[in-house]
């Protein structure tokens, strides 16, 4: 009898416990880019504060709809939302929509070419070209002249690309279109775009697959899978005159040039940033939420995280393939947190 | 003595025949379902409602699409069939030509190197096999319709695709220089991978029910040839040209799977929306324009062509499907 009276105070007990800790849960859906760092922290957060935090890595275009729609707390998206898309939020939800960029991408040039080795030198113009299928030798005298030290061979250039729709295609185009205007007029810019040539592979380790088995591919691909598997990547030339290494550092300087004159909504893209060590093939991932959150548990539990996230989060950046924002940028994105509210009441 | 004994008891059976048929004929149930029942009525109405559901999900998909592409319908209309742009950027203009020509093309050269083989295996398998062969090798060519797909994919992109580019491609090259078919660069990934990919998939279907087919001829028509002096191969041709539009299903069931195959065929052909009569060249499918944007596509126009485009491989699967099925069927009939 004891024993069973116990054994029900037990239960009772684990109930209440159960209760109590029962948290807000926070919903979030969109970019697939984000996906390995938000697991992360949302399994470290998690652990640290007990508020359980879903994604559903849908992609960009989803997570903007579903944010759009009002199904979930936050949205993330590797391209800001057009003036179109803001409109339409505007018109649905009563209320702005903030961007926060939340973490940064760096998109590495890498190609096989045995011979030559590691760094061949490269500019923004020269590499629309190529993408453009009006350089197609490697000893085109383009290349030739930006290369002088290093003896390029005679051995067609074969182009590869992503063939799904990607953040990592978003920031690559984004850069061609700032700086070559033939690209800007046919191709232009988008998370997948109509590709004058080459060939499309799925995702990162398709686009490695097609540069590593053939000789002569040149192809753009995440920085860190570059770095982690050794690959061969171009030397940069900024918007500075000066050819940049690519590296997480570099990267993070990109967004630290464009923050001096970040516009107010934060939808900075910024490849081909200012800055004298600034890597021109950069970017930003954003979350994206409403400025006004009518639940007032979620809307605490949200700006919490999100504090954390641009600061403290940014810790565990560079052991996943993203280069962390800058302290810059960081307090822009904690300023414009700090200007969310839930029904008007400031949090 | 057996044989009067034997007709007693056929009269019995016949008169408890009558007689439950009578026993049937009253009631109201009956009148509509022929039965009393209870349980056989719950039954056949449940299994009546799950038939029609599975009807209306199909009418119900169809319905979901159409609706969710109206924004490029209406901006297309049937220009979408037509045109051979796909420009998610610049213009966003959608046309779902480049992918109809290479879902065709890459299913149509699938088939050309499938249809021998299958049917030849169908043809081993039913007529000419030994009973003690026949069982494990139609085991075997069915397991190949068991891999995944992406596995298929997987040995495309590490063997097969070195193996054309630096075997096959420049051997078609130097035999044909002049043949528009192998123009380019042999890259090895196009869309003469996405064919062989697509053939070694549905082999196993092709000839698994080509043999079922070719099974479903009576034996009395092999018996009536050979009896007439007719060689294996002449009783084999009789038997193929009876059972001709049970066979034409089969390959229409096989192009109706390669039409729909993705991952395999996107991990191969390259991907790129054009229209070119290389082989050698990249191309694109439906399907995969499919897996490949629809998660990031950010405008809605872009998703409603995605939709759109959908819809149309849809419509043509479920074209290609019912003819497959209806020849199938009418073979079937004739002989029972």
């Amino acid at each position: 009898m004891k024993f069973k009276i116990l054994s029900l105070a037990i239960l009772f007990a684990g109930l209440f416990a159960a209760f109590t800790l029962a948290q807000v849960k926070l919903t979030g859906a969109g970019s697939t880019f984000d996906y390995p760092i938000f697991s992360k922290w949302f399994d470290t957060y998690n652990k640290m504060t007990g508020v359980q935090i879903n994604y559903a890595s849908i992609g960009s275009g989803g997570g903007i709809q579903q944010i759009t729609a009002g199904t979930v707390d936050f949205g993330a998206s590797d391209a800001p939302l057009t003036p179109e898309q803001m409109k339409t939020f505007k018109e649905k939800r009563g209320t702005d929509i903030i961007h926060l960029p939340i973490i940064m991408g760096g998109v590495a040039i890498t190609y096989n070419l045995p011979s030559v080795g590691q760094g061949i030198k490269l500019d923004g113009e020269t590499l629309a070209d190529i993408y453009l299928g009006k350089i197609t030798k490697w000893n085109d005298p383009r290349l030739v002249k930006l290369n002088p030290d290093k003896k390029l061979p005679n051995k067609a250039i074969l182009v590869a690309h992503r063939s799904e729709g990607s953040g990592t295609t978003f920031i690559f185009t984004s850069y061609l279109t700032k700086v070559s205007p033939e690209w800007a007029k046919k191709v232009g810019n988008s998370t997948s775009v109509n590709w004058p040539v080459g060939l499309g592979a799925k995702g990162t380790e398709g686009v490695a697959g097609i540069i590593a088995q053939t000789q002569g591919a040149i192809g753009y691909i995440e920085l860190a899978y570059a770095k982690q598997n050794n690959l061969p990547y171009c030397v940069m030339k900024n918007k500075a005159g000066n050819f940049i290494d690519v590296n997480f550092n570099t990267v993070s300087e990109a967004a630290a040039g464009a923050a001096k004159n970040m516009p107010k909504d934060l939808r900075a893209v910024i490849t081909n940033a200012d800055g004298k060590n600034s890597y021109p093939i950069s970017g930003f991932s954003w979350i994206v939420v409403p400025k006004d959150i009518k639940d007032y548990s979620h809307a605490e539990a949200l700006v919490k995280f999100l504090r954390w996230a641009v600061t403290k989060g940014q810790a565990d950046a560079t052991s996943l393939y993203y280069a962390p924002l800058p302290k810059q940028v960081q307090k822009l994105d904690l300023e414009k947190i700090n200007s969310i509210t839930s029904n008007g009441k400031k949090l | 003595m057996d044989i009067v004994k034997d007709r007693e008891t056929f009269e019995k059976v016949q008169d408890y025949f009558k007689k439950s048929k009578e026993k049937k004929s009253s009631g109201f149930l009956n009148k509509i379902l022929g039965t009393n029942n209870l349980g056989d009525i719950i039954f056949e109405r449940l299994t009546l409602l799950f038939a029609v559901l599975v009807f209306l999900l199909v009418v119900f998909m169809a319905w979901e699409m159409y609706s969710h592409s109206t924004l490029s319908i209406k901006q297309f209309g049937w220009k979408f069939l037509i045109n051979s742009t796909w420009d998610p950027a610049v213009t966003q203009v959608f046309g779902a030509l480049p992918m109809i020509f290479g879902t065709m093309l890459s299913s149509f050269l699938g088939l050309l190197i499938a249809v021998p083989l299958g049917l030849s295996v169908a043809v081993f398998l039913s007529e000419l096999a030994p009973a003690w062969l026949e069982k494990p090798l139609s085991f075997l060519t069915e397991l190949l319709a068991g891999i995944p797909s992406v596995i298929y994919g997987l040995w495309g992109i590490f063997v097969l695709v070195p193996w054309l580019r630096d075997t096959v491609e420049p051997f078609l090259q130097n035999e044909f220089p002049n043949s528009p078919f192998f123009q380019g660069a042999p890259y090895g990934f196009g869309m003469l991978a996405a064919g062989l990919i697509l053939s070694i998939m549905v082999l196993p279907i092709i000839s698994s029910i080509s043999r079922d087919v070719l099974k479903s001829v009576p034996d009395t028509q092999r018996e009536a040839a050979f009896a007439l002096g007719a060689t294996r191969w002449e009783v084999t041709k009789i038997v193929l040209s009876n059972a001709r539009s049970g066979l034409f299903g089969a390959i229409m069931l096989g192009f109706g799977r390669a039409i729909g195959e993705t991952m395999a065929v996107t991990m191969v052909i390259g991907n790129r929306a054009q229209i070119s009569a290389s082989l050698l060249d990249p191309g694109y499918t439906m399907a995969s324009v499919l897996a490949n944007e629809f998660t990031e596509a950010t405008t809605d126009l872009y998703l409603n062509a995605l939709i759109e485009l959908a819809l149309v491989l849809f419509v043509i699967t479920i074209i290609v499907n019912m003819l497959a099925h209806l020849l199938v069927w009418s073979t079937e009939r004739k002989w029972k």
